[in-house]
């Protein structure tokens, strides 16, 4: 066990660009909560993972395969929006297939796609950070925007098609900012974790909140609060960042239940 | 009058794969509240959906002034529990206003939805739409689920002049639309 690791100004970067995705994906979470499409996320991050293998194979950018895959995924949810959960199904599906495929068939690809799961965070560079920095950009204030509409979606649904507009381009637009947040993430953090921070901080802030902005603000806490124990946790005990970040929002969700079922 | 002319409803016929309402016809101007009456399974719901687009029509026409505001209370509810939203909060979502909310929700209004009582929650959500900027209100069973304070609110709040506004109201509540409608159609009569 060493923790002399945490001080190496070459953990730096890969710490910086999981804190901004740490802080950013338990946001969205929460709405993805709200509309019940949890799963979707699992459904990006699978989808993503898929293609930055297939990118890999290929000799393009990993990054690039991953985010046009999810993309793509929350372009055909939102095309398929009455299948609902039945969509997300077969969704990860496919990318567990194709996934399995390329890493049976193509050499490089086992090893990439073990990073992929676990989380290859360490191993992040400039590029990511940067691409965190403009996603969470990029994504914060247009979430912001969304808020209202994707909130009376769920307590108002026919608040906009009373009036006359038509709501779906707004959601479908969210639709693409997790696909675009949740690819990064698997790239970046690995399939568990990018899942796991994406539907744990909501879980319990949704438990917890006083307030719907009380509630974004604890997720977005409890996302990079557990990241960062995460984060010291697995350097210090030299284990692989995805299940280690994974069994620590499944501990928070655990301790913030007990407590909660005190009160 | 002419000029208060809100909505006109020619031989409506409204449903799903097939129709299930009408036909319905009816006029209405700014300061009616107008009732729509009718056995169980009459369609009145169908049609109060139909006058916005949210089923569809299968014949007549719903003609409309320009830029008409529609605000619709539907029936039935979305399981709120879990979802850290408060009252204030669900009120700023449809633009409504806390004025003019009765005081044993008022003083509630910082709390989180599920922690409200079913009336409680039912009354704020009919004040959501009732409040919210529109020139048109349609209330899908306004009463259902509401306590007899929050009926009685209602009704008083009913009753003061909403010049501006139409008013169409779907009910089982004789009672309700005897009170407050200053005219009614029967539908599947």
């Amino acid at each position: 066990m060493s923790f002399d690791l945490l001080f190496d100004p070459l953990f730096r970067v890969p710490f910086v660009t999981g804190l901004l995705l740490a802080g950013l994906l338990p946001l969205l979470g929460m709405y993805l909560r709200l509309r019940n499409e949890w799963l979707a996320a699992l459904a990006f991050a699978q989808m993503a993972s898929a293609g930055a293998l297939l990118a890999m194979v290929f000799d393009w950018p990993m990054v690039a395969g991953g985010v046009l895959a999810a993309l793509l995924a929350a372009l055909l949810k939102g095309l398929a929006a009455r299948a609902g959960a039945n969509a997300y199904a077969l969704m990860m599906l496919l990318a567990w297939a194709g996934g399995v495929l390329l890493v049976a068939n193509h050499p490089l690809a086992e090893q990439a796609g073990h990073a992929l799961f676990d989380g290859q965070l360490y191993f992040t560079g400039e590029g990511h950070l940067v691409a965190a920095a403009l996603v969470c950009a990029v994504v914060l204030p247009l979430l912001a925007w969304l808020s209202r509409p994707l909130l009376l979606g769920r307590f108002f649904p026919a608040f906009y098609r009373a009036r006359g507009r038509d709501e779906r381009p707004r959601l479908m637009l969210f639709d693409l900012l997790a696909g675009l947040a949740v690819a990064l993430a698997t790239v970046s953090l690995g399939v568990m974790a990018a899942f796991a921070l994406v539907f744990v901080p909501p879980l319990i802030a949704y438990r917890s909140g006083s307030s719907w902005r009380a509630g974004l603000v604890w997720s977005a806490l409890i996302g990079m609060g557990g990241y960062s124990c995460a984060f010291v946790a697995s350097l210090g005990f030299d284990q692989p960042f995805g299940p280690v970040c994974a069994l620590l929002m499944v501990m928070l969700f655990v301790i913030s239940s007990v407590k909660y079922s005190r009160m | 009058m002419a000029d208060d002319f809100l909505l006109r409803v020619n031989g409506l016929v409204a449903g799903y794969a097939a129709p299930v309402a009408g036909p319905l016809s009816f006029a209405l101007h700014r300061g009616e509240i107008l009732g729509l009456a009718g056995p169980n399974g009459a369609g009145k719901s169908t049609l109060l959906k139909a006058l916005w687009g949210g089923v569809k029509v299968f014949e007549g026409q719903v003609e409309k002034v320009p830029d008409l505001q529609i605000s619709h209370q539907a029936q039935g509810f979305d399981d709120l529990r879990g979802v850290p939203l408060t009252g204030r909060e669900l009120l700023s979502l449809t633009g409504a206003t806390a004025d003019g909310l009765p005081s044993w929700l008022a003083e509630r209004l910082d709390r989180r939805l599920d922690r409200l009582s079913g009336g409680q929650l039912q009354f704020l959500r009919l004040w959501a739409c009732l409040t919210a900027p529109a020139d048109l209100i349609l209330l899908d069973e306004p009463t259902n689920n509401l306590d007899r304070a929050g009926v009685a609110y209602l009704i008083d709040w009913l009753a003061h002049a909403h010049a501006d506004q139409g008013i169409i109201i779907v009910s089982h509540d004789h009672g309700l639309i005897d009170e407050v409608c200053t005219r009614v159609v029967e539908v599947g009569a």
